[in-house]
């Protein structure tokens, strides 16, 4: 553990006193801003930290469990267009009969490519992929002994480019994703593992793009840096007798984003009772590592430059 | 691994006062949409952290696409946050305001706005 913290403290002194270079971390499409979303991944190349995400929902397993994950991700870009991400959840389940458990879920890997900007119409188009390592958590907490390898494609779009009679629309922008989870085994102990079709959507309103880009209403702080937004996220299993079990939550909430981080909190509520029985949370705390360390985390690796 | 996060959390609350961040739109004259009654003597956008003029830029377009302004764009001297570029006397009209603008830490942002010179 010494090693690692030697090593962290090494790499900070290294860059943060290191050549300046130009490097854009955040998710900006031309005047666009777009805040790190929380329950479905953005399509942006980023340096950025989140800890804690903390989620709560009753599902129906047993008769009725609390699930509650408090995670924690980070991404780090390796060049201007190209990250790589890393994150870990631990998972408490409380059935309403029986004994609480607790461990961690498999850890997650995953890097994204942002091969398409366009500044001018506030567009971002990225691929990635994700891999849920199996045998790395714990099966108290349903931890899959097999990976899950989830390849996407990721968008992102600012209505800004409307004319200017729809001006108060201006301020929406949605982003989402398309993924299919393949799992590196059919079966687990005689259950099924289907390949799943993954969705998420947000749709946004930016009090910030309202006030700097369309009128300046005269909101004040906190206020002037809020993005109200809803989340929708989806799975479809398509196979191996599970196609039509969809699962899914509509999260309506808010994201405040400040200089060197953002906080947000939406409510989750289930789309079926296959998915959940009451409306649970998630809340994040969100830090922008290209902001807080411009000379070393914060910056990509290679090609400083975009 | 407790000790990382507290010495990072530790930075994150003592740093802000060394440390610079993406420059926002604070607030402009003439303001963000609004309508004038008269012609304006000059665009002054302030921003949220200090910006660096030599890369830094804002022009003024009429309705037709032409730039207007006196392309004299300059920092406040006492407030390095605030960019300010002159205009001669405009006519009645819609007038569109791009900026540009490198924050001292290096990180760009750009954006628009429009306003309107009622006479």
């Amino acid at each position: 553990m010494k090693f690692l913290s030697l090593l962290f403290w090494l790499i900070c002194a290294a860059y943060e006193f290191g050549v300046i270079n130009r490097a854009y971390g955040h998710g900006f499409a031309g005047a666009r801003f777009f805040p790190a979303t929380l329950s479905t991944d953005d399509p942006f190349v980023a340096d950025e930290f989140s800890l804690p995400t903390v989620s709560s929902i009753v599902t129906p397993d047993d008769g009725g469990t609390r699930d509650t994950e408090v995670s924690s991700d980070i991404a780090l870009r390796i060049t201007p267009k190209w990250d790589i991400e890393f994150g870990e959840t631990f998972i408490t389940l409380n059935p309403s009969r029986g004994r609480a458990v607790n461990g961690f879920d498999n850890l997650s890997v995953g890097s994204k490519y942002e091969f398409f900007e366009n500044d001018e119409h506030e567009a971002v188009l990225s691929v990635g992929l994700d891999v849920d390592v199996g045998g790395t958590g714990s099966n108290q907490v349903g931890a899959d002994s097999f990976s899950t390898w989830t390849p996407a494609v990721f968008f992102g779009k600012g209505l800004g480019d409307l004319p200017q009679g729809l001006s108060l629309v201006r301020p929406v922008a949605i982003t989402g994703l398309v993924g299919v989870g393949l799992p590196s085994s059919a079966s687990t102990d005689g259950s099924p593992n289907p390949a799943v079709l993954r969705l998420g959507f947000a749709f946004e309103y930016s009090l910030i793009y309202l006030q700097e880009q369309v009128r300046d209403i005269g909101l004040r702080a906190p206020f002037d840096r809020m993005i109200p937004l809803v989340e929708v996220s989806l799975s479809d299993p398509l196979d191996r007798g599970q196609s039509g079990l969809v699962t899914g939550t509509v999260n309506p909430g808010v994201i405040w984003s400040g200089k060197y981080f953002q906080v947000g909190a939406e409510a989750v509520i289930p789309i079926n009772s296959r998915t959940g029985n009451d409306v649970g949370f998630i809340a994040q705390l969100h830090f922008y590592l290209d902001d807080l360390f411009p000379h070393s985390l914060g910056r990509p690796l290679f090609g400083g430059n975009k | 691994m407790k000790r990382i996060i507290f010495v990072f959390f530790l930075i994150i609350v003592a740093g802000p006062a060394r440390l610079e961040a993406h420059a926002f739109l604070k607030d402009a004259i003439p303001s963000v949409g609004s309508t004038v009654q008269t012609s304006p003597n000059e665009v002054r956008i302030r921003f949220t952290e200090n910006v660096e003029p030599a890369f830094s830029s804002i022009q003024v377009f009429n309705a037709s696409g032409k730039e207007v302004d006196k392309r004299d764009v300059r920092l406040d001297r006492t407030d390095h946050a605030l960019l300010r570029v002159s205009l001669p006397s405009l006519e009645a009209g819609i007038y569109k305001v791009v900026w540009r603008v490198v924050s001292v830490d290096t990180h760009v942002t750009s954006g628009n706005f429009t306003f309107q010179v009622a006479r």
